[in-house]
């Protein structure tokens, strides 16, 4: 599996933090780790939705400071 | 020392022209020389498109020459870039014109791509390239009613189009005297109708209002030509009888080709918008990697910025400001009124209720571009 790709979406507004995990995602491998940085506590709630709903992994999920940072796998 | 622009679209246009203001009096004296490179001697002003494929413009009126917009002292070749030679300070064209710079500036733009969605491009009306608009605004004309699903790819430049695209469809069905004959689904790939909550939040009521149906967590899989149905990422399907589509979006492919970015995005750092690794070479507009709107405005204020910068660099040695994320979107609600968003890194936007003026701004906006385009505005 390759290393972790870290998508740093702090302070953004649009397109978004999920936005732009949408589109990492696409151009990962089945089986690459992301890790999605994000100052949206909305990105808290919504981007676990979205993995579930879409059948991808939910790694993990953590706030340090102001930044949550929210792991996930490709599955499919 | 010699500047060259990579790039003759709004952002390159912009800070070309900005520079050659600033420096005018260097560029004579011959110790600066400023070069432009583009794909095309046309200029389009994108924005318009919109218009068109709705019949309210015609291409002719969102295009211009480009030698037409240029400064004085800006040198403008057609020619390509196909090598970006970084290390060694040169660019290599088309034509086999060799280019060499001290500092660059790369706005080469981005393209809406169909190969990741099979169906897609076949099945879809799209405002989005000059083919396409033209060709919705026919097949609008001819629509007699029934289902019309919006569909939105990931990453795509105008974030705000997808919502506009919405309540123009809703507005030109409803002239027609058609709209009750017609079925409106937006869809949306996150959790909200619009990326900005502000927004979302303005706009679900005005759907309500408008009777527009809507889904979220909406990403584009593929389309089922045959039995004209949509299929999601998520699992979920779209009936239509008309699609229209915001394409997904790549940079172009000679940024990929020269290992410079995944996809044709640049990596760029969001404050200095220099390329990471490369402090003589800018980027700006759609191209670069950051997590912001790929919008003409943002290109704009970039461009501000980049132009002082390479000014003061030549002068003092060091660059003296910072991007700070700016945006200015206009958003058309209705036939005659319109609301704005600005914002910034840190400041998210205020929606206010649209206003006739605000839409009379926009459609003054879209003449005024070519003055903005030629660094008056
Ligand atoms: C339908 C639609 C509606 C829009 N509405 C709005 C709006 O309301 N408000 C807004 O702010 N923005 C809007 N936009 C977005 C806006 O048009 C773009 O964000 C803007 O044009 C980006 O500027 P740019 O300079 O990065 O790229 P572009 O303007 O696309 O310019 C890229 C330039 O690079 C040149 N080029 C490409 N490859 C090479 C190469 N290899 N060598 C040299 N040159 C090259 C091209 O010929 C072109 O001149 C809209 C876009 C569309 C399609």
């Amino acid at each position: 599996m390759s290393e972790t790709t870290v998508i740093d979406a702090c302070n953004t507004f649009c397109p978004g933090p999920l936005m732009e995990l949408i589109g990492f995602m696409k151009r990962a491998d089945v089986g690459d780790e992301l890790e999605l940085l994000s100052t949206d506590q909305g990105s808290a709630t919504d981007v676990p939705a979205w993995i579930a709903k879409v059948g991808h992994e939910m790694i993990s999920s953590e706030k340090v400071g102001d930044i949550w940072h929210l792991k996930v796998r490709k599955m499919k | 020392m010699r500047i060259l622009v990579v790039g003759g679209g709004m952002g390159g246009t912009i800070v070309a022209n900005n520079v050659a203001r600033r420096m005018s009096k260097e560029i004579r004296q011959g110790k600066v020389e400023l070069t432009m490179l583009s794909a095309t001697d046309q200029h389009w002003y994108q924005p318009g498109l919109l218009y068109v494929a709705f019949g309210k413009m015609a291409l002719n009126d969102i295009c211009r020459d480009q030698s037409t917009l240029l400064e004085p002292g800006i040198k403008f070749f057609v020619d390509p870039v196909e090598e970006f030679e970084l290390n060694e300070n040169r660019v290599r064209t088309k034509s086999g014109v060799v280019h060499d710079f001290d500092l660059l500036v790369i706005a080469t733009g981005c393209e809406a791509i169909y190969d990741e969605v099979p169906g897609l491009e076949k099945a879809s009306e799209t405002p989005y390239t000059k083919h396409g608009a033209v060709k919705m605004f026919k097949r609008l004309r001819e629509f007699e009613g029934g289902k019309v699903a919006i569909v939105v790819g990931v990453p795509h430049k105008c974030p705000i189009a997808p919502i506009e695209i919405t309540f123009m469809l809703h507005e030109f069905f409803e002239k027609r005297g058609i709209r009750d004959k017609v079925q409106l689904q937006y869809t949306y790939p996150i959790a909200r109708i619009h990326n900005i909550e502000n927004i979302a939040k303005w706009a679900v009521p005005e759907f309500e209002r408008m009777q527009i149906d809507y889904e979220t967590f909406f990403n584009i899989k593929e389309v089922d030509i045959d039995n004209k149905v949509v299929h999601s990422e998520e699992g979920t399907e779209k009936e239509y009888d008309l699609l229209v589509a915001v394409p997904p979006h790549r940079g172009m492919p000679v940024i990929e080709e020269n290992g410079m970015g995944d996809d044709g995005w640049i990596p760029t750092d969001r404050y200095k918008l220099t390329m990471d690794g490369h402090d003589n070479v800018f980027v700006l507009g759609d191209t670069t990697n950051l997590p912001i709107s790929k919008t003409g405005s943002t290109a704009h204020f970039e461009s501000e910025v980049i132009g002082e910068n390479i000014a003061s660099i030549f002068r003092t040695g060091s660059a003296t400001r910072e991007y700070d994320g700016k945006v200015y979107c206009f958003i058309e609600a209705d036939q005659d009124r319109a609301t704005n968003a600005c914002f910034n890194y840190i400041d998210p936007p205020e929606i206010k209720a649209p206003t006739k003026s605000m839409h009379m701004l926009k459609m003054s906006y879209n003449q005024w571009y070519w003055s903005s385009a030629r660094g008056l505005l």
